[in-house]
């Protein structure tokens, strides 16, 4: 069928969208920065953001890396 | 419950007739005023009217705003408005060429409303594993959001009909989820995209006898993306999306900065003698969704739309089993 890597690089795109749940929800947001008073909050949500993301540039590699090897053969085309 | 259904059933008409009433005329008044673009897709040099925007924005406001008189809520207020400023933005790109950068940050300005209206639950779903609170991180996702779906949109608006159909898959998809999850008002909400991009397509399709423009791409993706803010379902909005998300990453990753379709030197996409469509062979050109159909070999028009529709109708399917995973805690 017409577009069938198309579908395959969906779905592995829906699958490290699943994992990048499992990393964030149950170890990051975990993560408590304290011993800074009153910008705890402040320094806890930057230490969060920073590795969202760092976590957000390593699925665009994978991402870049996965589409490579899918479409390989059409790209060189 | 019966409430809802009536009045769910009475906006969905009055979105749809709206936009099938009122295009017609639109196409007849643009044409008057020659303001038409050229098909480059046609054998025969078609001019085609353009912006659609405003029957789109028409037949969401007339509907949102029936809605918001029988159930008032600052959520419908944040769609009307984030949608409406997302129109002005497109309005203004079709009348005069605007920057690369301009469009996402008057589209992060449109999306302040939903923070100053506090249309959000500062709480990212994930499925299987919960959510997590973020009230200061969310207010840049909020900003972040509206910009992307509304390029978004806009970079799947390539071919005759492919952005309202895509649209109309993946906003009927997010309702059926919004369902699944419990946001009953918010799916009662989004019922009018759905409807909206239907009667849209009636014109939009090959042939088509007026594209959306800006004004009607970034007015759809726009209140796609305010009903994920306001609805909680970000992630699986997001899902709904992922063909026309791959087309702006493969386009993205290839040019490698952020430019205008009209900038490309090198099309993607070339035509055959008999003039389907076919992957260009130029290594300078971008690497997009269709030019990736299309590596395999030429096709028409119409075939690729039916392509892309098809891999909207997965990623809804996704999206879909995404919701139900929402109710399950590992």
């Amino acid at each position: 069928m017409r577009g069938t890597p198309i579908f395959f690089y969906i779905f592995v795109m829906w699958l490290l969208i699943i994992a990048g749940g499992a990393l964030i929800v149950p170890i990051i947001a975990h993560i408590s920065i304290q011993g800074f008073g009153k910008l705890d909050t402040l320094i806890d949500s930057l230490v969060k953001a920073a590795i969202a993301l760092v976590l957000v540039i390593i699925w665009i590699l994978i991402m870049s890396k996965i589409k490579n090897w899918i479409f390989h053969k059409q790209i060189s085309h | 419950m019966l409430d809802r259904t009536i009045i769910g059933i009475l906006i969905s008409a009055v979105a749809f007739v709206t936009v099938y009433a009122i295009t017609p005329s639109l196409i007849k008044a643009l044409a008057k005023r020659k303001m038409v673009v050229k098909d480059y897709n046609k054998e025969v040099a078609t001019m085609v009217t353009r912006p659609g925007g405003p029957s789109i924005l028409a037949g969401i406001l007339a509907s949102e705003l029936i809605l918001y008189v029988f159930f008032p809520s600052t959520e419908i207020l944040a769609i009307m408005i984030t949608t409406s400023l997302a129109f002005l933005v497109g309005f203004a790109d079709d009348r005069k060429v605007l920057g690369g950068w301009f469009k996402p940050l008057a589209l992060a300005a449109s999306a302040l409303p939903i923070i100053l209206l506090g249309a959000y639950n500062p709480h990212l779903a994930f499925p299987l594993f919960g959510s997590v609170k973020i009230p200061e991180l969310y207010l840049g996702l909020i900003v972040f959001i509206i910009p992307v779906m509304g390029n978004t949109i806009n970079s799947i608006d390539v071919l005759n009909g492919v952005a309202s159909g895509f649209m109309t898959i993946a906003s009927f998809a997010l309702t059926v989820c919004l369902v699944i999850v419990h946001h009953y008002d918010i799916a009662l909400a989004s019922l009018p995209l759905g409807f909206v991009s239907l009667a849209f397509y009636k014109y939009h399709k090959v042939p088509s006898k007026i594209f959306p423009g800006d004004s009607g791409a970034l007015t759809l993706g726009a209140m796609y993306g305010t009903l994920s803010i306001v609805g909680h379902v970000e992630i699986i909005a997001a899902i709904a999306l992922l063909p026309a998300v791959i087309n702006s990453f493969l386009f993205l990753s290839s040019v490698k900065r952020i430019i205008e379709h009209r900038q490309i030197k090198a099309n993607p996409v070339v035509h055959t003698e008999d003039f389907k469509l076919m992957a260009s062979t130029d290594k300078s050109a971008p690497v997009t969704l269709v030019r990736l159909i299309l590596a395999n070999g030429p096709l028409t028009e119409k075939q690729v739309g039916f392509v892309i529709f098809r891999l909207a109708l997965f990623s809804a399917a996704l999206a879909i089993i995404t919701s139900f995973m929402m109710e399950i805690r590992i």
